[in-house]
């Protein structure tokens, strides 16, 4: 009995903040996506219905933010993985160095993304003073310079498909270099005995062993790469409806604040347009990973 | 298949940050596998046997000497061009593929001129299927199947390329007790049915002795001793086999050799005419020391294990160099425990004579 | 014999091939390596560049002959970065403190505790690590503003003490513990609490060591909360601090002090992330957060 009383002691605070910071405001969300007309500074509403989420959704500037998103997962999640796959690869056929590679591939996980954006920015700018780094290096290989940061829509969706890229490699690079490790290497043993060429041994048993890991990382990958913002904001500012390089998730937080702000009830209804997108993208992923993946 | 081993050497590089320099895994390896017979190699681990057995395999390279199958000087062919079929310790199922599957993988690596048609895959597939008896599981997956059954898949993948020479890990290693007495029986039968020369490796003496035509016992990448199961029991070459070979274990005692006997104690035990004056150290198997009322070693009785058949005596002496000893008696010989010791007569055959620094056996004397 | 030859021969194109997909593969390493530290070495040269000189580059340079320091001081002079800096160390450390107390408590209760819909309930909390940020920020940027807690650091500290995951990986390194220490120590009259800290504490306390690590990452980095939460420059986190220098600080032109000030603010990571590099390594592999 006593000990009964005193687990849920132990439980109250994180039942407290949970309750209070997760579960009321996810029922809230949706009260609020249906409240048309709110008022946050008089917190008064005309009436209930869809639309705000018809409003969401003829706004242009959502849809430009549902475009770039779009663009953005499909560009840089296979991209990613790929690499990940690739540099994992190399890592685990090495000895020497090995250690050393892995550490400075894992830097860009600890660092500010806001801060090294900044840095990006200023290689792939292009200003009056100066052409910037990245042009430089275009120049010497004989093409023509264009500003990344203020330039032309692919331009900019190049520099931020790259900046994400390289923000998110790390952790990618870490897990599959992990499951590659813990591949018993008697299977490869016994593929040599066997015969097996490299290639066939890659796909035979090395790419199946890692299935679960790598179905966890495009799973993990599509839901990071759907709520980018922070990589936008580093790169083209906080005005990123002026840029055209607006995401879903900048979208949300624009119209909750800032110069545009003061509309929670678009910010929600477009907020939970986006889980919806999420959901359905990993129910598709989950059912394609049973049908595929080795557990 | 006869397999030659000549002179063969296996040094790694050491990995150990205190002691760098080399490790000799395997030392100067000379001997010969007689075709169709079941070899286990035999000795603690860090032996050197898996080594062994991966230079056989084509896994490792060795730092020098050859290895031939029958008249052909394998040593630098890879290991798919030595029609060997190696099973793992751990098996190595591929978890994804069927058991039907991982019996096909080998036979789809084959290209050229050795490339199979489908029938003829299908065919030796069941074949070898049948000849570990695992028909009925061909649709699992490794994962659903126990110990003994993914040990014979394995077996089946390494069999089904038809190879010249099997070769097989700990293959009772990770099978509980049980299983372990069926499966070497099991692997004993298919080895004889399919005249496969077989090299087996274990740490375990008793699975050894018990399915080897020939057993090869191997220290610290020394070998130790060749020979025939029986032989290398009733004869070893140094105190080291002597040891490793029998359960209980050969009890031995610090003594010496003066007159032409050899002394435990203060006790003549065993008459060794002609051998000088020296220390030794006197080896006697548990069925060599034999109770009596005028023996010549004199122990504290301990007590007696009644185990059936036979009746343990477990006693001490302060030359043994075992906290106790055993003598293994049939359970009719009146031993009476209550006297607090016991007479042992020590059985000549039973019993050997080893040099005390090196622990070479001394044949002479016995 | 012909065969043997045949053999040799092909050992010798094989052992040349290998030679050459290792050095291809220490290649493409190596470029990876590179694309991964130039930004570093941007930032860090940039730093050092004077303000005049930098600007006179039509054409970038990849070194400097007359590194200063100036830009360090107008990164801390000019604009509040020493602020920043602090508030950053405040709420990293508050949030985290916070937060491992009441993980472990939760931890705690499921891991060893009896009580009725233990099942159920850890079974809901779970699902909680489903729910994306950005649905639940909303109502909370309004609870926080209707609180009056804006621009103060309860407001940035309190949603964010607590995490599921964290519950979820510690209550799975609580029960590792054997329960016959709890029992023995219940036999011995120790009371939870005090078998939590005494015993279960000290034994799980890699775990705990990479819970902190790992959060404390996370607040440094964290953006987007602070921004809602905070318009008032002295509340300003370093991720806010540093997007304020770049609209509004220096003016768009002094890059070098910009970097300087993108230097002070990476550097602190860089050097926890040398120090427990195991640790943070293993504990991300175990769980990542971004990604």
């Amino acid at each position: 009995m006593k000990q009964r009383a005193n687990a849920w002691l132990y439980l109250l605070p994180a039942l407290l903040f949970l309750v209070f910071f997760m579960v009321y405001p996810l029922v809230d969300v949706f009260v609020y996506s249906l409240e048309e007309g709110y008022n946050f500074a008089s917190q008064t509403y005309f009436g209930v219905g869809g639309y705000n989420y018809a409003y969401v959704l003829h706004d242009p500037y959502f849809l430009q933010a549902l475009k770039n998103t779009f663009l953005l997962v499909i560009i840089t999640v296979p991209l990613s993985t790929g690499l990940a796959l690739l540099i994992s690869l190399g890592l685990s056929s090495i000895r020497a160095l090995r250690n050393l590679f892995q550490t400075i591939y894992f830097l860009p996980y600890v660092t500010n993304t806001l801060a090294v954006g900044l840095v990006f920015m200023i290689l792939f700018q292009k200003t009056e003073y100066t052409d910037g780094l990245v042009n430089l290096l275009i120049h010497w290989f004989g093409g023509t310079g264009v500003d990344f940061i203020d330039g032309p829509y692919w331009a900019k969706m190049f520099v931020l498909c790259f900046y994400t890229v390289w923000v998110v490699l790390p952790f990618k690079i870490l897990i599959l270099t992990s499951a590659l490790a813990s591949v018993n290497p008697d299977y490869y043993k016994a593929a040599r005995v066997d015969g097996t060429s490299k290639p066939r041994t890659f796909l035979r048993i090395t790419l199946p062993m890692i299935s679960p890991m790598l179905f966890y990382l495009i799973i993990t990958g599509f839901i990071g790469a759907f709520k980018a913002y922070s990589d936008a904001v580093a790169l083209f500012g906080t005005d990123l409806n002026a840029a055209g390089m607006n995401t879903i998730v900048g979208y949300v937080y624009d119209m909750l604040y800032g110069d545009s702000g003061g509309f929670p009830s678009y910010a929600s209804a477009a907020a939970i347009l986006l889980f919806a997108i999420v959901l359905t993208i990993t129910c598709i992923n989950l059912l394609a990973s049973k049908k595929h993946v080795h557990h | 298949m006869k397999i030659q081993l000549q002179n063969l050497t296996k040094k790694f590089r050491s990995h150990n940050k205190n002691a760098p320099g080399e490790v000799i895994a395997v030392n100067d390896f000379t001997f010969e596998i007689p075709d169709g017979q079941l070899i286990g190699l035999l000795g603690p681990s860090g032996c050197g046997k898996s080594t062994t057995l991966n230079m056989i395999c084509g896994l490792e390279k060795p730092t020098s000497g050859r290895i031939f199958f029958g008249d052909r000087d394998v040593t630098d062919l890879p290991p798919e061009f030595r029609g060997v079929g190696m099973v793992f310790q751990n098996y190595a199922l591929y978890p994804h593929l069927t058991v039907a599957k991982n019996i096909l993988f080998p036979l789809e690596n084959l290209k050229g001129k050795d490339k199979l048609s489908k029938e003829e895959m299908a065919r030796r597939v069941k074949e070898a299927a049948a000849l570990v008896q695992i028909e009925e599981l061909m649709d699992r997956k490794p994962g659903e199947l126990s110990g003994g059954q993914q040990q014979r898949v394995a077996i089946a993948r390494a069999l089904v390329k038809m190879p010249h020479v099997l070769l097989l890990d700990e293959p009772l290693s990770n099978l509980d007790a049980r299983l372990r007495l069926q499966t070497r029986e099991e692997i004993r039968k298919i080895q004889r049915a399919t005249g496969i020369t077989t090299v087996f490796v274990t740490h375990d003496q008793e699975e050894a002795m018990s399915i080897s035509d020939r057993i090869v016992v191997m220290r610290e990448g020394v070998l130790q001793q060749i020979g025939k199961p029986q032989e290398v029991y009733d004869d070893p070459a140094n105190q080291f086999v002597a040891r490793f070979l029998g359960t209980p274990p050969i009890n031995l005692f610090s003594a010496r050799a003066q007159g032409g006997r050899i002394w435990v104690g203060e006790e003549a035990v065993l008459p060794a005419p002609g051998l000088p004056d020296q220390p030794v150290v006197l080896g006697v198997r548990p069925e060599g020391l034999l109770p009596a009322e005028d023996g010549a070693l004199t122990c504290a009785l301990s007590g007696v294990e009644v185990m059936g058949r036979d009746i343990s005596v477990v006693a001490s002496h302060p030359a043994c160099q075992g906290p106790t000893l055993r003598a293994i008696i049939a359970a009719d010989t009146p031993v009476r425990p209550e006297t607090g010791s016991v007479r042992f007569a020590v059985k000549p055959g039973k019993a050997f004579v080893f040099r005390a620094e090196t622990g070479d056996r001394i044949r002479s004397a016995t | 014999m012909e065969k043997q030859i045949d053999f040799e021969r092909m050992q010798r194109a094989a052992r040349r091939r290998k030679g050459a997909v290792r050095a291809l593969t220490y290649a493409l390493l190596a470029l990876w390596a590179v694309m991964v530290l130039f930004p570093f070495y941007w930032m860090l040269l940039t730093s050092f560049k004077e303000y005049g000189a930098y600007n006179a580059e039509r054409i970038p340079a990849f070194f400097t002959l007359s590194p200063t320091l100036q830009n360090y001081k107008d990164a801390f002079t000019s604009v509040p970065l020493g602020r920043y800096l602090a508030n950053t160390v405040i709420f990293a450390l508050a949030t985290t403190g916070i937060m491992v107390v009441v993980i472990t408590l939760a931890a705690y209760a499921f891991a060893r505790l009896e009580f009725r819909g233990k099942g159920l309930l850890f079974t809901l909390i779970l699902s909680l690590m489903m729910i994306p940020n950005e649905l639940v920020v909303i109502t909370n940027y309004a609870t926080i503003t209707n609180l009056g807690m804006r621009n103060s650091f309860l407001g940035l500290i309190l949603p964010s003490v607590t995490s599921v995951f964290y519950i979820y990986l510690l209550k799975e390194t609580f029960e590792q513990v054997p329960d016959e220490l709890y029992r023995a120590a219940k036999v011995d009259g120790t009371s939870d609490l005090k078998y939590l800290c005494k015993v279960m504490i000290p034994i799980c306390r890699p775990t705990l060591v990479t819970i902190v690590i790992l959060k404390t990452i996370e607040c440094w980095n964290s953006y987007v909360w602070p921004r809602l939460i905070t318009d008032d420059p002295a509340y300003y986190l370093v991720s806010n601090g540093i997007q304020e220098i770049r609209e509004n600080g220096f003016g768009r032109e002094n890059i070098p002090a910009m970097m300087a000030a993108v230097v002070v603010i990476s550097v602190p990571l860089i050097l926890l992330f040398f120090a427990f590099r195991k640790k943070i390594m293993e504990g991300v592999s175990r769980g990542g957060l971004k990604g």
